[in-house]
């Protein structure tokens, strides 16, 4: 049994604004070994991107509303202080985040970029000289050529910039890795380069990950675990091989399956998941992903579901509830 | 870069011939004639004419506006005013160093004030902090120089007479002024340093940042602040042209013996070299504080500098 390094307990985000309050997240449950992935799968808006940012505690402080318990080698990071939490960030925890053309500061070489991770948390007391030769060595490592550490974002290409945004999130070596969608905003081909680079650092540093994505592919390529989130909630969690070739699922993920195209089978048209996320600022009642479920029955409507327990794999809906069944 | 920069200094000259240009057919529009307003009403009408043809003003228009521009290049003449008879170059250059110490310490404070109390309203926003300034900012923004400089006289000249009414003939002749100047360019500064430092502090460079473990302050000063100082620079630099040229009314207010008052008395007057080397002189100054402006938004951003480069 491998350890654990982080866990999460009813983890409630809220948005509370002058003008109206956003349910981002709603009592989610996680957990994560060392040297493991865990993939965060789901639509735009299911509070995927939120429970990242909370984790660092980087969330607008004056509108986030944070509750529950984030436990990361056994401390509760919501309980520590803003110096504390800046010893984590970036040394332990780091993130790699969605879009690598708006991430870099635009007026810093990459290398000082790189190097700022680095001097923040320098306990080992590097010299410059010893700090200058990392950031060549991590950039190495991401591909990069070590002379372009003077370069700018703007002389870098988007899948080149991802890179540096990924040496900048590996330069300390963390122990968990938080990927926010880090190959949405690439092309497919250097899609892949990046991917294949991620898992190779991945293995070779031992670093836990959590994958953020809605690409069910990439779960496939790279998680061990996966959980389904929607509307703020985790509807499905097992591992990668429980949730994509298990036999009980949760109406959303066969709807997420079915909205992948299958060049197998000869079908004229997608059949993606009819409907909207529900209104984060107005969920429905009961099971909130019951005005969009093909399976929803009467008690959906009006009692929210437990989770369904089969070893690791939870399934948050009243299909497989004996006081669901009919 | 110094190839941009040649670039720039060629490209004043067509500015400025235009400038001349308009506000030599301005000048040219306007009734009267030299010659009746050196020699006065009473002078006779031949002695009137003599003078004008002495001046060249019976020439055609262009080819008197061609003299003009002659003169100036070959000789750096800027021709004689003609109300006092004193060459203009000279009186414009005794003018000038009131109008620059104002500009100068003006801009200076303004940009303190505005500039860092934009900032802390920023990071602070919604606090009292942010309310108080930004109310404050609305407040001066809002009210006339000219009126603000007599409220100054009145309450620190007259009631308390701490300050001189007017003049300039020692410091102390300078503070109303310059609070006068200082005040409304101070309350713009402050709103658009707060607007850009909001829309900088939540860029995703920013969030990267903090994710790196940054503290705030690093967050505010290596990163939020220089990336918003390009607007904040634009701003200030057009404010300090706005001042060499439109401290008139500060000027008048406070009976400083500027060049803009210089200017204004001399366009009244209808006195022709001065307004024209007056206006001349205070565009060039601004190409080149623009050209400045534009030389610290390439020493900031090197997206700028690469352009510039090539």
């Amino acid at each position: 049994m491998s350890e654990r390094l982080l866990e999460i307990h009813d983890l409630e985000v809220i948005y509370k604004t002058g003008l109206e309050t956003v349910y981002a997240v709603n009592k989610i449950n996680l957990s994560l070994d060392k040297g493991k992935t865990l993939g965060l799968v789901g639509e735009t808006g299911a509070g995927k991107t939120t429970t990242a940012l909370a984790i660092l505690a980087l969330l607008p402080e004056r509108t986030a509303h944070v509750k529950g318990e984030i436990i990361f080698d056994g401390q509760d990071l919501l309980k520590l202080k803003e110096y504390e939490l800046r010893e984590i960030r970036g040394e332990k925890i780091s993130m790699i985040f969605q879009d690598p053309m708006t991430s870099l500061n635009p007026i810093l070489t990459v290398g000082s970029q790189i190097s700022e991770a680095l001097m923040l948390h320098n306990d080992q007391n590097r010299s410059k000289e010893e700090i200058e030769a990392r950031v060549e060595e991590v950039l190495e490592m991401v591909g990069i050529p070590a002379f372009r550490k003077k370069d700018y974002p703007h002389q870098f290409s988007g899948g080149m910039k991802q890179r540096v945004v990924i040496a900048i999130a590996l330069a300390c070596e963390p122990e968990l890795l938080i990927a926010d969608e880090p190959t949405t905003a690439l092309d497919v081909t250097i899609q892949a380069q990046v991917l294949a680079m991620m898992n190779e650092l991945r293995e070779r540093l031992q670093t836990s990950m959590i994958m953020i994505t809605h690409d069910l592919g990439i779960v496939a390529q790279t998680c061990d675990d996966v959980a389904v989130m929607y509307a703020g909630e985790i509807i499905e969690y097992g591992t990668a091989i429980d949730v994509f070739t298990g036999d009980k699922h949760h109406p959303y993920t066969v709807g997420l399956f079915g909205s992948i195209p299958n060049l197998e089978v000869d079908s004229p048209r997608l059949s993606p998941i009819e409907g909207l996320m529900p209104d984060p600022t107005d969920l429905p009642q009961g099971c909130k992903f019951s005005p969009r479920c093909p399976k929803c029955m009467d008690i959906c409507r009006e009692v929210p579901p437990t989770d369904y327990v089969e070893g690791g794999h939870r399934i948050c809906c009243h299909l497989f509830n004996k006081e669901g069944t009919k | 870069m110094y190839k941009y920069v040649i670039k720039r200094l060629l490209l004043t000259i067509p500015v400025l011939l235009g400038v001349t240009f308009i506000v030599f057919t301005i000048m040219a529009l306007t009734p009267g004639d030299p010659g009746r307003l050196i020699l006065g009403q009473t002078a006779r009408q031949e002695a009137v004419d003599q003078l004008n043809h002495e001046l060249g003003y019976d020439q055609p228009f262009f080819t008197r506006f061609f003299n003009y521009i002659k003169d100036i290049v070959t000789k750096f003449d800027f021709g004689v005013s003609y109300r006092t008879q004193q060459p203009v170059f000279d009186e414009i250059w005794a003018r000038f160093p009131f109008t620059l110490r104002l500009a100068v310490f003006s801009i200076i404070f303004s940009s303190l004030i505005g500039v860092s109390l934009g900032i802390l309203s920023a990071v602070k926003q919604y606090t009292f902090i942010d309310t108080f300034s930004t109310v404050m900012a609305m407040f001066f923004a809002a009210i006339p120089g000219f009126w603000l400089g007599m409220m100054l006289i009145y309450f620190f000249a007259y009631k308390i007479p701490l300050f001189p009414t007017n003049g300039a003939d020692s410091w102390d002749g300078y503070v109303l002024p310059i609070i006068t100047m200082t005040l409304g360019g101070a309350a713009s500064l402050l709103r658009l340093t707060r607007s850009t430092m909001l829309e900088t502090i939540r860029a995703d460079y920013i969030r990267t940042a903090r994710a790196k473990g940054a503290s705030q302050k690093i967050v505010i000063w290596r990163h939020a602040l220089k990336n918003a100082l390009l607007p904040i620079i634009t701003v200030l630099g057009m404010q300090f042209g706005g001042l060499l040229g439109g401290a008139v009314i500060t000027e008048t207010v406070f009976a400083i013996p500027g060049l803009g008052m210089h200017i204004v008395t001399a366009i009244r007057q209808k006195d022709v070299p001065v307004v024209m080397s007056g206006t001349l002189f205070l565009a060039a100054l601004f190409c080149i504080i623009m050209l400045l402006v534009d030389l610290l938004y390439a020493f900031i951003d090197p997206r700028i500098r690469a352009k510039y480069s090539r």
